[in-house]
Formats: structure tokens, sequence, C-alpha cells
């Protein structure tokens, strides 16, 4: 302690140089950010003062604590800060500094009668409230319109309609954002009832508005929080306000948040936990108080919520990771605390920020599998043992016998999911494609030509006559497969399988179950010993082929049109245990053996979840485009370069076109290169130890932390889609876009600070800044003004005729709407 | 003047004897008996044909990496007077007596074996001690995968050549700055540092996580000087400068350089010559170029053209029609317009020739002067053969039925009229009014009545269309893609007015004279993105792996087994070397976080600058393993275990420095210290032991009974090959 106290006093000591330079310049400057208009509130809402409560209680902190000389509390540099943090010993200072240099730059000492200040709260709340009032309203603005389904709402709706109905499905994504949609239809009077075939089909008497009411309000809140995120973040009521504009007359976030799809609850939660954390972090300097336990737990409330509805919701969490990494970092280097307090700090993320949010989704998971009880389309996607739970499905409360015997009538699944039952139908493989012989599929639908027959491999003699007895099929032996519907065996040879090159060719040969010795496999159970009985479902068996010594595999390939879009099957040479050539009895006839009950096979909760992730991410992975398809590349996403068609092709329909509005997304471009350039002059300057004054170096500290933590979100929200092999769209950029707009906010405000700052002697200062945040203001305005159509939807020519009232707006050749 | 004769001449020459052994030890381990076996082993079977390609002169495209590698390997042929006859098919075909088999694998071998030595230094320059850099080097020595690698025809061992070459030559630079810089020798390594940079990237792309590596730590040491206040601003600007011009400049420019020695050797048309544009195999001698050569440039009213997809993919092809009709009813029940099939070919045929046609007028031959066509022009298409004019119409095509079938119109039917204008758009133009020209212009055909474009889906036409390929009308064109540009291939100006005339004239070959040049920089960046667009059929292989079977080497590859008797080559490492490397890299990266949260709350175990030598090392070293290694996880083409060999060699460098630094800091006591030496010294002749075991299958020398070789397979997983008749 007496160590730290001397530190303390060499501190102190050091300090008081720059603060005897300080005022002069700092009186200029009070007279700029305080232009002197008390009369005009507005006036003063531009200039951004009314940041201010948080910071005069932060340093009552200080004085309560006794800690510091009350003198220091004012307009203190970032630098000086830093060199205070880790020293004193109150943990109340420890986050104080940064927050004091953010306001020392954006505010003066002069303290507002109380009067006044009651009234710039309600002036705060007033703006937040027109700000969410304007968001609703342009939201919810013609949002019945059109009444068709557009887009993917086809899918999301049908989803939607599938948890009303509780009928299984498969999707990509995880279910929390559809249950939320099915909940809001459910809630709304909607009954599922309505098909969502495809594209263009009118809802007619339907009630769909529930759903998109739902989408719309979750898209509407987007811009008040991202308004909070950035007052949190810089302490200026301008930058937030240029934020919210940005993003309430951006035409793609509208038209986005307008219709029942993912991507407005995606983005709820991925705002919802950015306000969090970065109100938490305002919190660091109260640790354990309600409100800091609060956005903690809110903070790991929505990671779950934004992980629940796209995986996308990753790179929040790995934003909210960095944060909380860099946040512990820095407490455990403060050596004012001790270990048990870090120690503590530690748990309450892990519970908060881990614990918390895993709990969450699994929850939604439970929730998922609980409502989705019956059978339907998703079935063959997943394992035997997972649709035994599902009502409806042949598997379900089903008994069958548990040992395969000669003559039983069974369908076999490939272990790798959804991959499906081996398959084989009356149509050859095409000229070519090696032997012209039937061919044999695997297929994810439950289908009668999934059925095969298991026969000795020597005698074509029907096991099934009660004058044999029961034989067992058992661990290594020969065995002959035939098809039920066709007769016909399964066969390989040396010819190419059709896609695979490497691997032979898979047919079915022979005519009422007479082949030849190519039909003969081997039947193996992995990791047992020879001799032992093959059950079903619970066996992982492989078929070896007897001739060539090749594995019966699934190669999870699509097969071209003449294969109806099934999935190749091969005999690989490659002897590897891979799940491709692992396959499992599912359904199992024989008269002559008695039934078992199938529940003891139903899957443990844990193993339902990890097995819909498998199969989520292998679907993720299956979206791959095509040769000759057009794909939207990232590249072309910040740059606007081309738009989504929501609805509409003709002159004649009702075109909605997801595109953003261009001088939103122009400038926000133009802000990261801008960003970019600042940030490391700043940064270079600084790490050259030039001296700035505080009201620019508090100016860089909003720039670099605030707009630092902007623009790692837009980073990770963007790049990660280069490295993506699936099928992208523009529409994913959209998250990034949030953030970009945010750092747009920030860096335009502290820029023409920044100028007005250096222009301080002449009368033009100041009101370069109001004139800066207002002809932005404006110009959003105005230009959604320009592109608001694309959004609420419009008839009439299309933008090439020079007759349609959009005809001079078509700015890039790609654009057509 | 004379001053220099004052004084006599002395060369003062410090040789070190440890480097000296090191390098011999070296060449006598890599260059050992280097053309036995005198076969093809493994991949050289793959190389082998690049080399020979290189020696014939002929153009080829291999997506695997740029051309550096490919081009020393060739080089050894060269200097070996490899006339590049050998047909490279099957691993284990005997060479024959015209391949210099010596020189072809020297280069990969010298490469290897000053490896050794390399090692030796890089941790010398680390600051460590020279028992720590011995250890490093003979690690290298003794680790049986990097031999194999080395003494075959193989680029992995280069790779580590250059990757280790490039830490060398930025420690050395380091080391020199603090002394002088901007000295002679300081602008020495900081200009090796770059170029070994771009050769490591040159031979594989695999080279350019070293590159970032090294950057990375050079960016690091720049914010230093940047914070460094006693240096003056110039001073700073130029450290930078000069940084900048050596690992950034430099590396581009030595692999523009590669390129374009490429390019300068490749210059004949070879196999591959189909995936590039008309354009580039008109700059190859031979092929296209023989039969364009001539050719006029301006396409005019009246040419006679065909038209080749920019695309290319599924298969480079030709706008093609014949007399075969569209069914009436497909398979599915759809119908057609019944009219003539319009499709794309892959081959060259007849029916390739359209004649482009002024709307206004009838003839279909060129005027004199030509008239040539510019971009916005309305034209017709005529197909040559049949003259039917190019079609499309509100009629779903065959394999894609959101876009238009495109047809040659025939008059059968009433209702039906004939939309066969389109407008030309050069896609590539500068002005304008472009002039279109041969091979040289990327053009779309917009329909004029539907504003659809003429496009090649992809998708093969069934029985009824020979299966070639569809070509459609797209309708709902969302931009630019490659599959609705073509451009002219052949060319030359109609003068037959006759159809029996003109069909004669269709079927003799073009001649004219007018030759065509391409800038480098479009040949580079067509090749360049040739190649990393190409995409090599995912094959599996018998012996491929995943990256989780490297750490623990549970995977080998067979390269060669002896026509008769067992002798055989494997990869397969110094599996006691790697067990321990993984192990230092986990006890380096667990004291570094140690070290880390025990200065974070200001306790410091180690003296400053033992602990900026032990950040270095680790950064460099685990750094380096882990850029190399980590990358290969999110990747999805067919991986290999040699694809582990850059990364073990950084790993193995990290071995001594964690040992070193563990008797120097961890052991407490004098008696610790020697009991940790012992051990080490056990666990090394431990080592040299397992080489020793595993020496048969790394040299191929030797012929081990059945029995020997069931000894060996260690693992499971490992595949040791044991002929059933012997």
């Amino acid at each position: 302690m007496l160590c730290a106290t001397s530190r303390f006093l060499a501190a102190t000591a050091l300090r008081a140089q720059p603060r005897g330079r300080g005022p002069a310049p700092r009186c200029r400057r009070r007279e700029l950010h305080f232009p002197g208009h008390p009369e005009l509130p507005l006036c003063d809402f531009l200039t951004g003062q009314l940041g201010r409560p948080s910071v005069p209680a932060g340093r009552r902190a200080i004085l309560r604590r006794g800690r510091m000389p009350p003198a220091v509390g004012g307009g203190l540099a970032g630098s000086e800060l830093r060199v205070r943090r880790g020293r004193c010993g109150s943990q109340a200072a420890r986050a104080v500094g940064p927050d004091v240099a953010v306001e020392a730059a954006a505010r003066s000492h002069k303290r507002p009668a109380p009067g006044s200040r009651h009234f710039e709260a309600a002036g705060r709340w007033a703006l937040l409230a027109l700000v969410t009032l304007l968001s609703f309203a342009t939201r919810f603005h013609r949002l019945d319109e059109p009444p068709h389904i557009c887009w993917d709402e086809t899918h999301f709706g049908k989803m939607g309609s599938y948890y009303i109905n509780r009928t299984f499905f498969f999707d990509v994504h995880p279910p929390l954002g559809k249950m939320l949609i099915g909940l809001a239809g459910y809630l709304s009077g909607y009954d599922g009832t309505f098909s969502f075939q495809k594209p263009g089909d009118k809802y007619e008497h339907h009630n769909y508005m529930g759903m998109r009411g739902f989408c719309a309000s979750l898209g509407s809140l987007l811009v008040p929080f991202a308004y909070l995120t950035v007052l949190e973040l810089s302490k200026s009521l301008p930058a937030a306000l240029l934020t919210a504009a940005l993003l309430t007359f951006d035409t793609g976030c509208l038209t986005l948040s307008q219709y029942i799809l993912l991507d407005p609850i995606l983005m709820f939660f991925i705002m919802a936990a950015m306000l969090s954390m970065v109100k938490y972090n305002s919190c660091a300097d109260r640790p354990f108080s309600a409100p800091w336990w609060f956005w903690l737990s809110l903070t790991g409330i929505n990671l779950a919520g934004a992980l629940g509805v796209k995986f996308v919701g990753l790179f929040i969490i790995v934003q909210v990771g960095w944060n909380t990494i860099s946040d512990l970092w820095h407490l455990f280097g403060d050596l004012s605390l001790s270990l048990v307090t870090v120690g503590k700090h530690l748990t309450a993320r892990i519970l908060c920020l881990i614990v918390l949010p895993l709990a969450l989704y699994t929850a939604t998971y439970a929730v998922h599998f609980m409502v989705l009880n019956k059978s339907g389309p998703g079935d063959g996607f997943f394992s035997s043992a997972f649709q035994a739970r599902l009502s409806g499905n042949n598997l379900h409360n089903a008994s069958i016998p548990e040992h395969l015997a000669y003559g039983s009538v069974i369908t076999v699944k490939n272990l790798r999911m959804a991959i499906g039952y081996l398959h084989s139908h009356r149509h050859l493989y095409p000229e070519g494609v090696g032997a012209r012989q039937q061919q044999v599929t695997t297929y994810l639908h439950k289908d009668y030509n999934n059925l095969w027959i298991i026969k000795k491999h020597n005698t074509n003699s029907d096991p099934l006559d009660p004058s044999f007895p029961v034989e067992f099929v058992r661990h290594g032996d020969i065995i002959r497969l035939e098809h039920k519907e066709t007769s016909r065996n399964l066969h390989s040879h040396y010819h190419e399988a059709p896609l695979t090159r490497k691997h032979y060719q898979v047919t079915g040969y022979g005519i009422n179950g007479t082949g030849d010795s190519n039909d003969f496999w081997r039947i193996e159970v992995v990791n047992r010993k020879f001799g032992n009985r093959i059950k079903v479902l619970r066996s992982r068996i492989r078929f070896i082929h007897l001739v060539t010594g090749c594995v019966l595999g699934s190669s999870g390939k699509v097969l071209p049109k003449w294969g109806w879009e099934q999935l190749e099957v091969t005999c690989t040479p490659y002897l590897k245990e891979t799940l491709n050539s692992i396959w499992n009895v599912e359904d199992h006839i024989n008269p002559k053996l008695p039934n078992i009950s199938l529940d003891v096979l139903q899957p443990s909760f844990p193993e339902i979840l990890l097995e819909s992730h498998m199969v989520m991410i292998r679907g993720n992975n299956g979206l791959k485009p095509k040769d000759n398809e057009f794909t939207s590349k990232p590249w072309h996403w910040p740059i606007n370069y081309q738009g989504l068609r929501f609805s509409g092709i003709n002159d004649t329909d009702f075109r909605v076109y997801l595109l953003g509005n261009p001088v939103v997304w122009w400038l926000n471009l133009l802000s990261i290169a801008l960003y970019l350039l600042s940030g490391s002059i700043i940064a270079v300057a600084m790490q050259r130890g030039a001296r700035l004054p505080p009201e620019v170096e508090g100016l860089s500290q909003v720039l670099l932390r605030g707009g630092g933590q902007l623009l790692l979100g837009w980073t990770l929200h963007y790049f990660p889609f280069f490295l993506m092999g699936r099928i992208l769209y523009f529409h994913h950029y959209f998250p990034a876009m949030l953030f970009s707009s945010m750092l747009t906010g920030v860096l335009w405000d502290t820029l023409l600070r920044l100028c007005a700052w250096s222009l301080a002697s002449s009368s033009l200062a100041r009101g370069i800044h109001a004139v800066g945040i207002v002809s932005l203001l404006l110009g959003a305005a105005y230009s959604f003004y320009l592109f608001h159509p694309l959004a609420y939807g419009m008839v009439g020519p299309l933008a090439q005729d020079p007759r349609s009232p959009m005809a001079g707006l078509r700015w890039l050749e790609s654009w057509d709407f | 003047m004379l001053g220099f004769l004052q004084r006599p001449v002395v060369v003062t020459a410090d040789i070190n004897l440890n480097v000296v052994a090191l390098t011999a030890l070296g060449l006598l381990s890599r260059l050992w008996r280097l053309s036995y076996p005198r076969a093809v082993v493994f991949d050289e079977v793959y190389y082998g044909q690049y080399v020979s390609f290189y020696m014939k002169r002929l153009f080829f495209l291999d997506g695997s990496g740029p051309p550096l590698g490919h081009m020393l390997l060739a080089l050894g042929g060269y200097l070996g007077g490899f006339d590049g006859n050998f047909l490279w098919n099957r691993i284990g075909a005997e060479y024959s007596s015209n391949v210099p088999v010596w020189s072809l694998r020297l280069l990969p071998a010298l490469a290897g074996a000053l490896s050794v030595p390399m090692a030796y230094q890089i941790v010398w320059e680390l600051r460590f001690s020279h028992c720590a850099a011995m250890g490093a080097a003979l690690l290298v020595l003794i680790e049986n995968a990097l031999i194999t690698q080395a003494r075959l025809m193989l680029l992995e061992s280069v790779l580590i050549f250059f990757n280790l070459l490039a830490m060398l030559s930025y420690l050395k630079l380091c080391n020199s700055q603090k002394h002088r810089p901007f000295s002679l020798s300081w602008w020495f390594w900081l200009t090796l540092t770059g170029v070994a940079c771009s050769c490591a990237v040159g031979i594989k792309y695999m080279g350019v996580f070293t590159y970032l590596l090294v950057l990375g730590v050079a960016a690091v040491h720049a914010w230093h000087l940047i914070g460094d206040r006693t240096l003056s601003n110039v001073c700073v600007l130029c450290h930078l400068l000069a940084r900048a011009v050596a690992l950034l400049v430099i590396p581009v420019i030595m692999y523009l350089l590669f390129f374009y020695v490429h390019l300068v050797l490749l210059c004949r048309s070879g196999p591959h010559d189909q995936i590039m544009s008309s354009a580039f195999q008109a700059s190859l001698e031979g092929g296209l170029a023989r039969i364009t050569q001539g050719q006029p440039l301006e396409v005019a009213y009246g040419s006679q053209v065909t038209l080749r997809n920019v695309f290319g993919k599924p298969v480079p092809c030709w706008l093609h029609s014949h007399q075969n009709t569209y069914p009436m009813i497909y398979e599915n029940g759809r119908g057609s317009s019944h009219q003539q099939q319009v499709t794309c070919y892959p081959f060259k045929d007849v029916n390739n020739w359209w004649i482009v046609k002024d709307p206004g007028r009838h003839q279909l031959v060129v005027n004199s002067p030509p008239r040539p066509v510019r971009h916005g022009d309305i034209v017709q298409l005529v197909h040559g053969m049949t003259t039917r004019l190019l079609n499309t119409h509100d009629v779903a095509a065959p394999l894609s039925p959101h876009s238009q079938e495109v047809s040659c119109y025939i008059d059968y039917n009433i209702s039906m009229p004939a939309q066969n204008l389109w407008r030309l758009d050069i896609v590539n133009r500068e002005s304008s009014t472009e002039v279109w020209k041969t091979i040289l212009s990327e053009v779309r055909f917009v329909h004029v009545n539907t504003s659809a474009i003429l496009k090649l889906s992809g998708a093969h036409l069934p029985d009824w269309g020979f299966r070639q390929l569809e070509v459609v009308g797209e309708k709902l064109s969302p931009g630019y893609h490659e599959s609705m540009v073509w451009n002219v291939e052949e060319h030359r100006y109609g003068r037959s007015q006759e159809q029996k005339e003109r069909e004669l004239e269709l079927h003799s070959p073009t001649q004219m004279d007018l030759s065509r040049n391409l800038s480098f920089m479009a040949r580079f960046s067509e090749l360049q993105w040739r190649m990393l667009t190409v995409r090599s059929d995912d094959s599996e292989h018998k012996y491929s792996s995943t990256p989780l079977d490297w750490v623990t080497l549970d995977t080998n590859i067979a390269y060669w087994l002896h026509p008769t008797t067992s002798a055989q080559i494997h990869l397969l490492g110094n599996i006691v070397i790697w067990a321990s490397a993984s192990l230092a890299t986990v006890v380096y990266v667990l004291l570094l976080c140690w070290y880390l949260l025990r200065r974070r709350r200001s306790i410091c175990d180690l003296p400053e600058d033992s602990w900026l030598r032990w950040v270095l090392a680790g950064a460099l070293c685990a750094g380096g393993w882990a850029v190399n290694y980590l990358p290969f996880f999110l990747m999805e083409k067919t991986l290999f275990l040699y694809h582990y060999l850059p990364a073990l060699t950084f790993q193995i460098l990290l071995l001594p420095v964690v040992l070193q630094h563990i008797s120097d800091h961890l052991c407490r006591s004098q008696l610790q210290r020697s009991l940790f030496s012992a051990l080490v010294v056990a666990w090394y002749s431990c080592a040299c032991h397992v080489f020793n075991t595993l020496r048969p299958l790394t040299y191929g020398d030797k012929s081990l009974s059945p029995g020997e070789l069931r000894a060996l397979r260690w693992k499971e997983s490992w595949d040791i090959l044991i002929r059933k008749h012997q």
C-alpha cells in the first residue's frame, strides 16, 4: 500500500505540468462548443452537449472515495488518465478515464442550472421518441402491400405455418426466428392453412399482417438501437441523429424489415446485443451493480437470440467475446484489484455470456422439438432413431424384428446425415454412363423403391417358406440384396461411377434375382467380431463387394436430370471408414420373427441436438452455386452493385426491389476509407508522441475506441463471407451495413468537430459543424424521397423506359428495377 | 590515389566449422545415391510432365501453384541436357536413358541440404546458444520425412528452403538494425528477405503464409520504430520506405518476373490451350494462331465468323446450329417451337459458322470497302450452312424453362413471327462507337424485341440435341456474367453470292496475313486468373489425409515400391521428433500464457532481454508453424501429409529453443540442469535410433523381409506395402 501511495504521489506530480497548460485553449473551445444560444435548444442538440449526466456521476464517485484531488476531475486528457489507471485504489475510477476524456472534448465545464438539465433530459427523451416514431412510421407505411408472397416469405412463412401445424421440417437455420414468426402468426390469428407455395401467390383472406407486423416492429427498433449505441459510444447527439437518419432513410433496411423474413429478427438481436454490450461497458465503473448485471445478462440473452436465428449470429458473439477478453485483460492488469475480485469478474462473465446463452439456445431447441412432434417433410434428413420420435412416421411407436434374417425386407439408410435410403428404380443409366443397367441411387424420401430383400448368395429359394428354419444374417456373411420392386440384384463392376470417376458403378442387375457373381456382397458390422447377428437400427454395417473388394457408399453428389437429382451411389475402392460408406437397417419386415418395440431406441436430447446441428451444417455446405448461375459476390455488396427482386418483373407487376439507398451506402463506403485514413494518422501521431490538444485528444479517443468497435463489427460481419463456399445473397450484407452506418455517424461528427476546432478563430467555424450535420441529414432524407418507390413498391414502366418516374435514377446499369 | 597500395590486402576468414560440418552432413544425407531409384516416384509423375513441357516449350496450365517451382525443376533438366522426351504416365515406370535423373533431383536435394546449416543460423540469430543451434540443425538433419521429400523431384524442400531463408535474412536484418542501419549488409539482408519471400510464394501459394508472417513481424517492428523518439521523422520515414520497397514492391516485381519468364519460355501452343481465351491462344505459336493468323481484324456486314463462348464452362464451345429441330413435345410434356436447334458445340465444325447480316439489306457478302459493325448496331446472324436466322421468342427453353428458347427461325407457324434482330453490345469497349474486332472484342447479343441476352446455360441437351450444350435467351439478367459473352474466333470476309459457293467457302480454311500480340500484363492477368479458378476434379486419393492426422503422424504416403523386391520409399516422419516438436509447441504456448499473465500482474520472471528473445522466437517459430498449418483446416482440396512439412520445419526450430529455455530458466539447481542435459542427450539418441530404423523406408535402398516390414508398422494406420507372394 505504501508503495502504491508513493507511486500515486509521483503520478500526481507528473500531472501538474500539462494541467498548467490546459486552461487557455480550453476556454476558447468552450466557446465553440457552446455557441451561446441557450434559447435555441435544437442547435444545442446538434452541437452535442447533451451527453452529460453520466460523467458528473463518475466524477462524483471519485470525490466520494476521496482518493483523487478534486481538481483533477475536469478536462483531463486521455493520456493523463491512462497514467492514473490502475494506480488509484478505487474501482470506481478505473473506467471513468476514457469517458472523461471523451467529455472533455464534447462539452465544457459550465454546469447548467438544474432547470435546464431537466429540460435537456426531456429533450433527449423526446428526440429518442421522435427517432423511434419516425422509424416505425416508415416501416409500417404500406406494410400490407403487396398482398402476395414476396421472395423468401415463401420459405419462412411456410415454416411459421409448420410450427402452427406442429409438422416437422428441416431448415439450414436454427429455429428461433421461425418460431417467433410462427408465434406472431398464431397470436395474430393466422391459422397455418395458407400453403406459401411460391412467390406471387395472393394471401387473400389469410391473415399475414401479424407476421409482417412483427418483423417490421423488430426492424423498426434497429434505428433507436443504433441511435443509442452511437450516443453511448460518442456521447454526441449529432452523431447519433446522423446514424438514425442514415438507417431510417435507407431503402434497403426498410425493404428488408417489411416482409416475413429472418433478417429483421437477426438484425434486431445483433443490434440489441451490441447496444447492451456498449451499455454494459459504460457501467464498468460500477461493477456488480444492478444495471451492470442487467446489461451483462441482456447481452448474453441477445447473443443467444442472434445465434438462435441464424449462424451469422456467431460474428456478434466473436465481437462480444473479443470485447470481454480485452476487458478482462485490463482488469487483470489492474494491480489494485485482488485476484479474488478478478475471479468474480471472470465468473460473472462466464455465467452471463457463456452459460446463459447456451442454456437459452438449447432451450429454443427443446421448444422446437417439443412443438414439432408430427411427421413432416423433414423426416428423411434425420437418422432412423430420430424419426421414431415423430408421430405419423412409420417408425413412431413401431415394433419390428430385432435381428436380420434371410428373407427380411429392409430399407438401408446411409449413416451420413442427409444422404438417405439406398434406392433403385426402373430406369437405366443413360448411354455413355457406365453399363446400361438399372440405376441405384440414394433417395431422401420414403418410397416403395427403397425396399430390398436379403437373400443368400448361392440359392434363390424363398427363405420365407415356412418349411425352412429362420436363419439369421451374421457379421461376415456373403449376401445378395434383391430390389423388391424390380427383382434386380445390387451389383457392381469395374466401370467408373457416373460422377466420382475413381469409384465403381453400382447398378441393379439380373432377372428375378438371378445374376452373376458381381452381385455378392459381404456384410460387415463396424467394430464387431465375426459371427455376431445384425441388429436393426443399431448396427453400423458396411457392404463389401466380393469380386472387386470395394465398399458400397454414397458420394453425396447430386445426379443430373437422368438420375432424377437423387444422390449418386458408388462402390469405393478406398477402404477408409467414412460415414459415407456406413449404413444402417431402418425398416425391417419379417413375418417369421417376433417384433420388439423401438421405444428403447429413443435418442436423448443431447443426441438430437447434436444430430440436428450436423444436418444443418451439411445442409448449409450443400448450398453451392452452380457454374453458369449468377451469384452475388461479397465485393458487390458495399458498392450496392445489384439489388434483389422481391416481387414483380414486368411493368404491369407491383415491383419491390431490395437495394440500399445509394447515397447512404456510398457515403458509408467513403466513411470507411476516411476512417482508416484519419484513424491511422492519429495513431501514428500518437505513437510518435505528438502532443495533441486535449480536445483533439478526446475526439481521437472517440474515433479510435468507439469507431474501432464499430469497424470491428463491420469487419466481422462482412469479411467472413469471402471465405464461404455456399451461395450468397445481397441481403447477407445488411448486418455489416448497420455497423458501417454507425461508423459513418461517429466519423462525420468527429471530423466536423475537428474541422470546426481547427477553424475556431473565424466566425465561419461556429456553424460549420451544425451546417455539416444538417446537410448530411437533409441529403439522406432527400435521397430517400427519390428512391422510396423501390421499397414501397412501384407499378408502371421499368426504369430503362424514359417514361418511368425512376428513369433518371438508374445510376448503375446493373440495377434492374 | 594509390593509397590502397600502402596497406597490405588482408582477408580475414571467419569460418564456423559447425556450419561447414553441418553442410557436409546435409549434403551427404540428401545427395547420397540420388539417382536411385531410377524410376518415377510418386508426384514426380506430375512435376515431370511440366518439366517436359518446358523442355519442349509447350504452353500448359497448372492450377496448383505459380511457375517458379516448375521452372526450377526444369532448370535442373536443362542443365542435365534433358530433351523432354519421356512419357510421364505411371508411378514406378523406369526412366529411359535420356532422362538425367541426378540433375533433375539435384536442386530440391541441394535446397534440402542447405536447410540444415540454415536451421543452425536461424537459432543462432535468434540469440540462443550454439548448442541449441546445433540441436536444431541436427534435428532437421535426421528428420526422415524431410529427407525423403528433398531427395526426389518435388517442391516442398525448395519451399522450405526459401521459407527459412526469408526468416534468416529477416533476423539478420533485425540484428544489424541495432548497430548500423542502412549499411550495405543491412540493405543486402533487407532485399534478400523480400526476394526469398517472393520465391516462396512463387513456388507454392502456400508460401504466402510465411510471407504474411514476415510482413506481420516487420510491421510490429516498424511500429516500434515509429514510436522510437530518438529517431528523427525523416529517419523513420526512410526506414519505412525502405521496408515498403523491399518487402512489398520487390516481391510484386519478382512475382511478375516469374510469370514473364514462364510466358517467354512457353511460347508454343500446348495441351491446355482450350481453357484460355481466343486472344491468348492466338498469342501462342501453332494452334489457334495458325488458323487465325491473317484474319481481317474488323468484323463487317457480310463477315463469316465463329462465335466462342467466353466463359468456357463446363467446356469451351462455339455457337452452333444444325438442321434438326427441337422436338415438338419434350419428355416432361412441355411444348417447343419446333424450330431449328441452336446449341453450343465443343468441337470445330462447319456448322459453327455464322454470317453477320445487315437487317436492311439482302446480300451476304462484304462490300468493298467493308462496312464495319459497331457497338450498338442492330444485326442479324445467319447460320452459314442452313441460311436460317438466329431467333429467340417467348417459348421456354428446353432445360432452363425460366429462359427463352433460342432457335433458327423457320416459318412453320404463322402465329409465331420472326424475332431475329440483335443489338450488338461490346462489353470491353473503350468508346461508344467501337468497332467489333475479331478475337479481341467480347460481345453480348441483346435481343431487340425482348431484351433477352444470348447465353450458354451450361446444361447438356438430351439425345435429341446430341448432348450438345444448351443456348438460351436470358431474360432476367442480373448483370454481367461471362456465360453471356461471346467473341469471334475465326473470321473472314464472305465473297460468294450463291449458297452453293458459300458452302464451299465455309468448308475451306481461312487464310490471310496479320499478326496480333497481347501485352504481357493482359496475358499475366488472364493466366493468373485461370490458374486460381481452374477447378481440379476433387480427386479422392488413397493416401490423402486430414490435418488432424498430421500432428500425430497417423498417416503415411507410399511413394514407390521396387518392381521385384520389397524395397520401398515412404513419406514417413521421425516419430520421436514429431511428437516432441508438438509437445514443445504446447509447452511454449503454456509457458507464454503463464508469463504473460504474470507480467500483467507485474511479476517478471524473465529478464527483459531474454523475454524479448523468447517472444521473438515464438512469434517466428510457433507463428510459422501456426500459419503454415492452421489454414489447412479451412481448405477444401485434397490434402496430403507433405503439406505439413513446412509447418513441421518451423516446429522443429522451436524445439531446441524450448529446451534451452527450460534448462536456463526452469532448472533451478546445477544438478537439475545436468539431469536435464542427460535427458536431452538420451532423447536425441532415441531420435537417431528411430531415424536409423526407418532409414530403409526413407532411402528405399534395402529390401526388407515381410517380418521386418511388419515390425516397422508401428501404427495401425501406417500403410506399409507387404508383398503377398515372395
